[in-house]
């Protein structure tokens, strides 16, 4: 039902991103889509990879904090308002968006994820919004 | 178990008689021996005879680590070269090294008082300990050693260096002590958990030194090794660890004063200072040959408990230092010790022991930086929440030390491990 998304609190200095991506490409494991939040002191890269428990652990072993978050995947069809009937279906339940990042397999959906405040309402809101979901197993191999 | 009953049970009376006999003699010794405490005893018109009994300690000169440097290397032995066995030197961080020469029987003596609190941490014939301090100049892997074969255990001069291979071995040979830097401790203990070897390694008792540490790292590295955790106390100049430890209560180190006098005087007025209140600490070692000091100022910062201890032993106890009086920082005119840092930090559990303080002037104004290492299980993916924790940690710190503090979280294990003495500290300002 959800996507684990894999989360790596990375510190503001060279060479630490290239370090999470080299672990990754070293252990075969993709990226499917990636969100970089930056404050002034560090960033948080969020990302939906092949395999995520692995990718933790491998990036586990080289130093880093890393966890999986379960969040949710909604597909969006490419027509003018999609979103919004999302994000009024997640007002009307009371829901507030943690942070939400989009991705595009090139066809006719694009995707989003989303971190809410209370992960069992949002699909409810999916639901309400008339919207599905994208299943871990599509997520982890785009 | 006590392993010099007659003299770490003295009653009071008896030991001043004992310390009162000493000190004249070693007095009448350096004022014939060494030309350095000649001349100052004869600048303040002071003779051997006019020191008989211990409380006339008062009356004779200080030493400070200047006097040291400026006698270096050979200036204050109070026998011929050609009597010492040994010598130790500390690093000088500035300019010279700090040299200390010993004879057979200082180092015999040195190795006693070791063995006693090794035994007072528990430690008896059939323990394997590993010495992980280095071996060298530094008077830590060699002063453990001697103690520890002295006693009768199986003594592994580890030294520093390879940290999994000192787990390994720690397994495959029983080892039940280990005698190390804290500091040093936490890093092993974070590779015992890396190789899961918590469960087939014996350890029992970590016997850690060589800088100072706070009551909450003591009892976290406890907790985490599931193992006794003693602080045991020394400086090169008066001989190495072994001057003090603390037994099995943790009410404070016991400091073996039959050889080695201690006094708390203020570090401003050089006045005594009454049992219980904070002062320098002060050294005059009753039995050394070598290189014998007289009130010998080691800027560290502790006070003194002569109350008898329920472990039996009526050697003073010394309280686990407040800092020394060369680690205080001056941050916008307030003391700030690196101990208090770390104080506040574990009291919170939500970071690891590892912090770096950088101190800096920016614009003519002192800054504070602390960087900390964010414990693994407090560890989120919301920026909200790291933020939230930053400014908690700087609140915590901000009170503790009443000044503005900036808190940076940093990766685990990105703080250098040291393996020896742990630096805390980046001083950057430039004061000219």
């Amino acid at each position: 039902m959800y996507v684990k998304q894999l989360s790596v609190f990375i510190e503001n200095r060279e060479g630490r991103m290239e370090k999470v991506t080299e672990t990754l490409a070293k252990n075969n494991i993709n990226i499917v889509c990636i969100s970089l939040a930056d404050t002034s002191e560090y960033g948080m890269l969020r990302m939906i990879v092949s395999d995520p428990e692995e990718g933790k652990r491998v990036l586990k072993e080289e130093g880093f904090s890393a966890m999986l978050t379960d969040v949710v995947g909604v597909k969006l069809p490419h027509y003018f308002g999609a979103l919004n009937k999302l994000t009024r279906e997640m007002s009307a339940l009371g829901l507030n968006i943690e942070y939400m990042y989009a991705f595009t397999s090139g066809g006719d959906n694009a995707s989003i994820i989303i971190k809410s405040s209370d992960n069992v309402k949002a699909l409810d809101a999916v639901k309400n919004a008339g919207l599905s979901l994208v299943v871990p197993e599509e997520a982890y191999s785009l | 178990m006590i392993w010099n009953e007659s003299r770490e049970c003295m009653s009071r009376d008896e030991m001043m008689t004992m310390q009162g006999k000493r000190l004249a003699k070693q007095v009448n010794n350096v004022y014939h021996n060494v030309e350095f405490y000649r001349k100052k005893m004869q600048q303040l018109g002071i003779e051997p005879g006019d020191i008989t009994r211990i409380e006339d300690i008062s009356k004779l000169p200080y030493t400070t680590k200047d006097d040291l440097r400026d006698n270096y290397p050979f200036g204050l032995l109070a026998v011929p070269q050609s009597q010492i066995v040994r010598v130790h030197a500390s690093s000088g961080t500035t300019g010279k090294a700090t040299v200390v020469s010993y004879t057979r029987k200082d180092i015999e003596v040195w190795s006693e008082c070791v063995t006693r609190e090794l035994v007072m941490c528990g430690l008896g014939i059939d323990d394997v300990i590993q010495v992980a301090y280095g071996y060298g100049l530094f008077t830590g892997g060699l002063g453990l050693h001697y103690g520890a074969e002295n006693l009768g255990c199986t003594t592994v001069p580890m030294s520093t260096g390879n940290t999994k291979r000192l787990v390994t071995m720690m397994e495959d040979f029983g080892a039940t002590a280990i005698a190390c830097t804290p500091s040093y401790l936490l890093h092993i203990g974070e590779v015992i958990e890396e190789m899961n070897a918590l469960d087939r390694i014996k350890l029992k008792v970590a016997i850690c030194g060589a800088e100072p540490w706070t009551e909450t790292m003591r009892l976290q590295i406890e907790e985490k090794l599931h193992i006794h955790a003693h602080d045991i106390y020394g400086l090169s100049e008066i001989c190495g660890p072994g001057v003090a430890a603390d037994c099995i209560y943790h009410k404070g180190l016991h400091v073996q004063e039959d050889h080695y006098y201690p006094e708390i005087v203020s570090p401003d007025t050089l006045n005594p200072i009454a049992d219980g209140e904070v002062g320098e600490l002060v050294f005059t070692t009753l039995t050394k040959e070598g290189m014998p000091l007289i009130r010998y100022r080691t800027k560290d910062l502790t006070s003194i408990d002569r109350t008898p201890c329920e472990c039996g032993r009526t050697l003073p106890r010394i309280s686990r230092f407040k800092g020394r009086t060369d680690d205080m920082l001056i941050i916008r005119g307030v003391n700030v010790f690196p101990s208090q840092v770390e104080a506040a930090l574990l009291e919170m559990g939500e970071v690891t022991p590892h912090y770096l303080m950088i101190v800096d002037r920016v614009n003519n104004l002192d800054t504070l930086e602390v960087q900390v290492e964010v414990e693994e299980r407090f560890f989120s993916d919301e920026v909200k929440e790291l933020e939230n924790l930053t400014k908690k940690i700087s609140a915590v710190l901000q009170s503790a030390l009443q000044i503005a503090v900036k808190v940076k979280l940093v990766e685990p294990r990105s703080l250098e491990r040291s393996m020896g003495k742990a630096v805390r500290v980046i001083d950057k300002r430039k004061l000219v």
